[in-house]
């Protein structure tokens, strides 16, 4: 008979949690707010999310192939890039770049620092800040939602604002319940909030993400927008703030990524923090209206060196 | 040195192709990366940066090979720094008299070459310690091995930016231009 005992070092406790099954529960909680995003900018969005997730897969395939690895194909860690990415794309973006800021998000960001773990960026934001920074004229082509198929393009609420001919959101035609549902142009898959939260309040039921990043991520850019965002000292429109551009979906998704967010609670709260300010800072002086996707590139930089101040309690020690 | 004539050939030789591959100034001792970094936007551009940098490196090579014997220990590097800004010059204002095209699209790169480790590295750990003739083969093998370093660099970086791929003629462009070269290399020797 095999010897199925297994000797091991403590902890013996062993919990049915994998990454199979976290990368899939995240990309089932993303999938509400997706369809709510084909439901707003139309078919071509759908097209997008598929293009960008059997791009980042194949992409893994073949890398893991070419450096005779195990395939890993299903765990849903390239599936997952692939949809954050899509997520964070406009919907009227061509789909050859798709394929290619998929393939760079996989292959540069995640399998050139030696695959699922060892990425120090999260590589769906590494792939979208290429294409961002590759193709700008087209990643800033944001459509109205509900439109005909040869789409109106309009601004995003955040490049009004930045355009500063915005005094309140009321002026273009927008309540925050609008915001909240994702009535607005957007990227395809950060404008329904509603969704967005719903999927994020399932994670963090299931205690799949904590609650530490997100909430200090939020807080940190809500209080900065309200205090110093608006024409007087504390008075800016910090609801608005939040709900525009891809705040949610970065907070509750994409900084809370295992592999590029710190290892302690308390080094997580200043992560968070740090990508609230950047962002606010971007958003407030920088050249480009939305600053959820730099923000949290920055900070993840800075990961290593947070793990090393605030390390981990080594089981069984006392502090 | 008494070296045999033949003998003499030969090390010179080695000497010379030591800085095109094995001890690739860039891709091997990973010096001067600034340069390398900001000027690669094109092959006119990386051409003269090289070019330039290694007419200062030869001459540099030299002159500061035959003063070492007389160089005060303590002040040496000032005393190269005088040497290495002195050919600097020169070549800043050759360049500005019969390209300004190129000075101008290079800027401030060219009087940075008076700070360029490339340059300073092989005065302090090469030509403060062997003969003129050899330092010269030293330097003409080091500005070789630069200028074709950042050449490839700045040719994979043109054609893709001219792709359309307009990240690769921004910073980013350059340090993963330069990090995929560097890996390849790598591992090409690896498997050696």
């Amino acid at each position: 008979m095999e010897n199925r005992l297994i000797s091991s070092t403590s902890p013996h406790i062993h919990k049915d949690i994998s990454i199979k099954r976290i990368m899939w529960l995240v990309f089932f909680s993303l999938v509400p707010a997706g369809i709510a995003g084909i439901f707003l900018f139309g078919s071509n969005t759908l097209w997008i999310i598929l293009v960008s997730i059997i791009s980042a897969v194949i992409t893994e395939l073949l890398i893991q192939c070419l450096r005779h690895q195990k395939i890993s194909i299903t765990d849903g860690s390239a599936v997952l890039t692939g949809l954050l990415l899509a997520y964070t794309l406009p919907p009227t973006l061509p789909l050859w770049m798709v394929a290619l800021g998929s393939f760079f998000a996989i292959a540069i960001c995640k399998q050139a620092f030696g695959g699922l773990g060892c990425n120090i960026f999260n590589p769906a934001l590494g792939g979208r800040a290429f294409l961002l920074l590759s193709f700008p004229k087209y990643m800033v082509r944001f459509i109205a939602p509900f439109g005909s198929a040869d789409s109106v393009t309009s601004a995003t609420p955040l490049v009004l604002l930045k355009e500063g001919n915005l005094q309140s959101i009321s002026q273009i035609g927008l309540s925050y319940m609008d915001l909240f549902l994702g009535r607005r142009s957007g990227s395809l898959g950060e404008v329904c909030i509603a969704l967005l939260l719903l999927g994020a309040l399932f994670l963090l039921i299931l205690r799949v993400i904590s609650w530490h990043v997100p909430l200090s991520f939020i807080l940190t850019l809500g209080i900065t927008s309200w205090l110093w965002s608006g024409k007087n000292f504390a008075c800016g429109d910090w609801l608005f703030a939040i709900l525009s551009g891809g705040v949610i979906l970065g907070a509750f998704f994409m900084a809370t990524d295992y592999v590029s967010s710190p290892l302690t609670r308390k080094a997580q709260l200043i992560f968070g923090f740090g990508c609230g300010l950047i962002t606010f800072v971007i958003r407030k002086w920088g050249g480009y209206p939305e600053g959820v996707c730099f923000s949290i590139l920055i900070m993840n930089a800075t990961v290593p060196l947070l793990d090393r101040f605030f390390p981990p309690r080594v089981y069984g020690y006392k502090k | 040195m008494v070296i045999k004539n033949n003998k003499n050939k030969e090390g010179l030789l080695r000497e010379f192709s030591k800085g095109i591959f094995r001890q690739n100034p860039i891709f091997v001792s990973v010096l001067g990366l600034c340069p390398a970094l900001a000027v690669t936007t094109s092959l006119e551009n990386a051409l003269g940066m090289g070019v330039a940098v290694s007419f200062v490196l030869v001459f540099s090579n030299s002159i500061i090979s035959s003063m070492r014997n007389i160089l005060p220990n303590k002040i040496r590097i000032p005393c190269f720094i005088v040497v290495i800004a002195s050919f600097v010059t020169i070549v800043e204002l050759l360049m500005a008299a019969f390209a300004p095209l190129l000075a101008k699209q290079l800027g401030i790169f060219v009087p940075l070459i008076v700070v360029n480790c490339i340059i300073m590295g092989r005065a302090e750990a090469f030509a403060s310690r062997n003969s003129v003739l050899t330092s010269l083969f030293d330097g003409l093998g080091m500005g070789l091995g630069f200028t074709l370093a950042i050449s490839c660099v700045a040719l994979i970086r043109q054609v893709l930016g001219r792709c359309g791929i307009l990240v690769m003629l921004l910073p980013p462009g350059a340090l993963l231009t330069l990090g995929f070269l560097m890996g390849g290399l790598n591992l090409m020797k690896k498997e050696k």
